[in-house]
């Protein structure tokens, strides 16, 4: 299984780069057709996606609603700016935590990798006031469910 | 996050330097940081609230007594926040390459 890197780039940028075994049209597709963003952009096990919304042009509206099924939740709304079908995705996205979060924009890019593709997704380190009210959201209970999930698959 | 200019004034003082250094190795009680410094236990409290103002240690209620420990820097803090994310991408990720691998006899 490929392995994800995430490094900080200065003290404002978070680079993350993951390999997939599919070619670049397939990733850039789970990226931005609801369909298939319903089915793996979900966090801890439990979690579902039940309203996803994403016009695939600039200026498009993307809209993410995520509920734990038994009454929390939480959505994240965005735009695209730029689309290069099936390379790269700039995009400017929001946490709703009810407080919407400063504006990340961020840069994902699909290369050819051999029969699959490397992914290189660039976007930048939310604030101190921001990454508090991320961990408060209750992932990092979810994140545990996450860690069991992977011990009963090893 | 630790105010800076309260951080260094708070800093300046050999016994703050020294009660965050025992801070260093676990939490103490006020009782427990008594008896090393040789002060009273008001002395020892008044510092202890000036490293409080200052952001460099947290106090928890614990009973009648108030623990105190050095805050989590903000680059623990950063890593934390780090962790939590890369947790939750690769969880997605992993998910994703399942949903990949089934778009593949559409083609």
């Amino acid at each position: 299984m490929s392995k994800l890197t995430l490094k900080t780039e200065g003290d404002r940028y978070i680079v993350v780069t993951r390999r997939f075994g599919a070619p670049p049209e397939a990733v850039y597709r789970a990226h931005t057709e609801p369909e298939l963003l319903q089915k793996w952009l979900l966090g801890p096990e439990g979690w579902t996606m039940p309203v996803c919304i994403s016009e695939l042009r600039p200026g498009g509206k993307i809209r993410y609603e995520w509920t734990d099924g038994k009454g929390d939740g939480f959505h994240l709304t965005g735009e695209y700016l730029e689309l290069e079908p099936f390379s790269r995705i700039v995009h400017v996205e929001r946490m709703h935590l009810p407080d919407p979060t400063p504006d990340n924009r961020v840069e994902t890019r699909f290369a050819p990798d051999g029969d699959g593709t490397l992914m290189t997704m660039r976007m930048t380190l939310p604030d101190a006031e921001t990454r508090a009210a991320m961990l408060a959201t209750g992932m990092e209970h979810g994140m545990e469910d996450s860690y069991a999930r992977l011990d009963r698959m090893s | 996050m630790a105010n800076l200019d309260a951080a260094f004034s708070a800093l300046a003082d050999p016994t703050r330097r020294a009660i965050l250094a025992r801070l260093a190795l676990g939490e103490a009680t006020v009782m427990e940081l008594v008896e090393p410094f040789e002060l009273t236990q008001p002395a020892i409290s008044r510092h202890l609230k000036v490293l409080e103002g200052a952001g460099l240690i947290v106090r928890r209620v614990e009973g009648t007594k108030r623990p105190c420990r050095l805050a989590p820097t903000a680059v623990a803090e950063i890593d934390q926040w780090l962790g939590m994310l890369r947790r939750a991408l690769e969880t997605n990720y992993d998910r994703l390459d399942g949903v990949l691998a089934a778009m593949k006899p559409e083609k």
